[in-house]
């Protein structure tokens, strides 16, 4: 009975006609899910589906237009890095705006200060105007009074998708320490390996519905595989329409193709193979980079293999139909689902087209790198690898593989 | 857990699609963020005068220098008659109040669009806004006045009267926050509002007995300058330094009944709109 609950229940709106109900557009309908004191939620679901109109009407932001949200207990909600902050103001100042304005009070700015200004690292330049810190600098500082804050419940949307690495690796660390002091999180992110690795719970939303409420690995698990539905080795990519950025290179297909460029056949662990991408430009592109993104059915990205990375230089790219071809030597994942995300883009962050996951590459099981045993904590890489024994006296030697292993898959 | 065996601090409380909170809930709602107003007013204050060579003395320049000015054009070029009080002291003193309407209203009513991504990210009572908006002023008011006091013990016409400076300024205040309340919700969904605002400065510096005295004002149109409620306001204002000066009382009240009305009127409406703010500001 004393738990600090949190109740949504967004009931369907009243019986409209059917004309009416064709005129609007939904941001979310039909939600329905109940947060008990200390769990992490986490909200998964592509652009668009309605993930942070969820956010905004669970902290009061915006109004939902019919249903209803009962909380209990102090709301905090972070929706960006650095709320409230003023650019002519020094941290100092900025760390007391912002936290006031994210519901800390004045006394516990005051005792919490010496600790906010530690965490951002930027103790030197403090009493600086934040206009003259670096993006970094802001960030840190605005993670830092985040991550002070006293509220039960605390809803973060998308925070840890900036920053560099080792910052990043903090805020999940400041997150986790949330998490075990027992408070209650709602959070979107679309790193799915922080939702799998932080929450007790994950939703996935999609456009505007729920879709699946579970054990994150499951919810993710189904998110991911809702991308791509077929493992075919050569996929139609013209037809994708939940895509990105200018238009002016369109990828079209994907073929996988083995290492001589013949047959496309599947790939095994170990393998070397080559990824074939179709593409239509629409004008000229001078320099454009091509790359590919390469992450497990949880969600954890573990390559990124891209022209910009490899030195590949595409001085002047022409208007009209072609192919890039990436060959990857040596795979060594181990066996499983990995689902590829395509871009086309210019330095800068300028993106021509952008298609997440659109397709699955099922590896196939091998004895390249060992039997493919013993495997019991899911990892995702695996390296050739052999052993010495220091002491000749143990007889150790290595044994062949078994020949009837490599046939597996194949 | 540990957590959990804590008395709760707070009761569930609702949030629905059409139940605006009961006056009592967005009362305490607004006490519970009284520090935010302050710290909003402390922002927009700091920020003004940053990276100027003056500073805090445009708080003192801007008003001196209208009052110079005015002093000028209408004590020794026009001639208005000040019924015996000094020029300068019968300007300024209802210049302060006027500056500082013109200026919150400006203030205010653009509050929200101004903290447009604001109201996108966090939620407090959006109120708040307008309000520090019509605190901003007071420090210019309260530094104006301290040169008033200056003035009138050079002209040795110093008062005790002053002190009513205080009730007056709350009733300045609350008129001046009821039409911000107002132009600033309106503005949410017409910028025309943003644009009205100097023109309405403008105008109504003209219907307000700022550079004349309401008693140079022909009684049969008397009627017409008393609707408007800063009238009063700004006549009480320069009653208290010109003792010798008839005063009208009733349009004191007249003023209080409307700033109350205003207040209520810009109260209500911008409760009934403020659930659409995020949606399109």
């Amino acid at each position: 009975m004393l738990r600090e609950a949190l109740v949504n229940s967004f009931q369907s709106a009243w019986k409209k006609r059917e004309a009416d109900e064709r005129k609007t557009l939904w941001a979310l309908r039909d939600i329905d899910f109940q947060l008990s004191a200390g769990e992490v939620l986490g909200i998964v679901g592509r652009n668009g589906a309605g993930k942070s109109t969820l956010l905004k009407i669970l902290s009061r932001i915006t109004r939902p237009t019919s249903g209803s949200i009962r909380v209990r207990g102090k709301v905090a909600s972070l929706l960006e890095v650095g709320t409230g902050f003023h650019e002519e103001l020094t941290g100092r100042e900025n760390v007391y705006l912002s936290g006031c304005i994210l519901g800390m009070s004045k006394k516990r700015i005051d005792a919490k200060l010496d600790e906010i200004v530690a965490f951002s690292e930027i103790e030197a330049f403090i009493d600086t105007p934040i206009k003259r810190y670096s993006s970094g600098m802001k960030m840190r500082l605005g993670f830092a009074v985040a991550a002070n804050l006293e509220s039960e419940i605390l809803i973060v949307d998308e925070v840890l998708a900036v920053g560099d690495g080792e910052f990043q690796r903090k805020c999940l660390q400041a997150m986790s320490d949330l998490h075990s002091s027992g408070r209650t999180v709602l959070f979107v992110s679309h790193n799915l390996a922080a939702v799998s690795s932080l929450c007790s719970r994950a939703i996935w939303i999609d456009r505007g519905r729920m879709k699946e409420e579970g054990r994150p690995a499951d919810v993710i698990k189904s998110y991911l595989a809702a991308f791509s539905t077929t493992d075919d080795v050569v996929r139609d990519l013209a037809g994708i329409g939940d895509r990105s950025g200018s238009g002016d290179i369109r990828f079209t297909r994907i073929e996988i193709l083995s290492a001589d460029r013949t047959a496309s056949g599947s790939v095994r662990c170990g393998d070397s193979f080559v990824v074939r991408l179709f593409f239509d430009a629409k004008r000229d592109v001078v320099e454009p980079i091509f790359g590919i993104d390469i992450q497990t059915s949880l969600g954890i990205v573990v390559a990124q293999v891209h022209t910009y990375n490899n030195g590949f230089r595409i001085p002047l790219l022409r208007a009209g139909p072609g192919y890039i071809d990436v060959r990857i030597e040596d795979l060594n994942l181990l066996p499983g689902r990995y689902l590829f995300s395509l871009y086309a883009a210019n330095l800068g962050h300028i993106y021509h087209d952008v298609l997440t996951n659109c397709t699955a590459l099922e590896v196939q099981p091998s004895n390249r790198y060992g039997l493919m045993r013993g495997m019991t904590k899911n990892p995702i890489a695996i390296f050739a690898s052999s052993w010495e024994m220091g002491d000749a006296r143990a007889g150790a030697k290595s044994l062949p593989f078994p020949p009837a292993l490599a046939a597996v898959g194949s | 857990m540990a957590l959990q065996s804590t008395a709760l601090p707070h009761k569930a409380e609702d949030y629905t699609s059409s139940s605006n909170a009961t006056l009592m809930e967005g009362v305490r709602d607004l006490w519970s963020y009284r520090e935010l107003f302050f710290y909003l007013a402390w922002r927009d204050i700091t920020i003004r005068y940053r990276q100027t060579i003056l500073g805090a003395a445009w708080a003192v320049l801007q008003p001196l220098t209208t009052m110079l000015v005015f002093t000028f054009l209408f004590g020794v070029v026009v001639k208005i008659d000040t019924g015996g009080i000094p020029a300068p002291i019968f300007y300024f003193s209802a210049l302060l109040p006027w500056l500082y309407f013109a200026a919150t209203i400006a203030n205010s009513g653009n509050s929200l669009v101004s903290n447009g991504d604001l109201i996108k990210k966090v939620y407090f009572p959006r109120l708040i806004l307008p309000a520090a908006g019509a605190l901003v002023g007071i420090a210019d008011l309260a530094i104006g006045a301290l040169i008033l006091v200056a003035m009138m013990a050079y002209y040795g016409v110093l008062s005790w009267r002053l002190i009513l400076w205080v009730p007056l300024t709350a009733l300045l205040f609350i008129f001046s926050l009821g039409v911000g309340v107002i132009l600033s919700s309106v503005n949410v969904k017409y910028r025309d509002v943003k644009h009205a605002i100097p023109f309405m400065v403008q105008i109504w510096l003209f219907l307000t007995p700022v550079i004349y005295p309401a008693s140079a004002i022909p009684h049969k149109f008397r009627w017409l300058i008393a609707l408007n409620p800063l009238t009063g306001i700004i006549e009480a204002f320069r009653a208290t330094v010109a003792p010798s000066t008839p005063f009208d009382a009733s349009s004191l009240w007249l003023s209080v009944g409307a700033t109350i009305l205003i207040l209520i009127v810009g109260i209500t409406y911008f409760r009934r709109v403020e659930g659409y703010f995020t949606d399109i500001v």
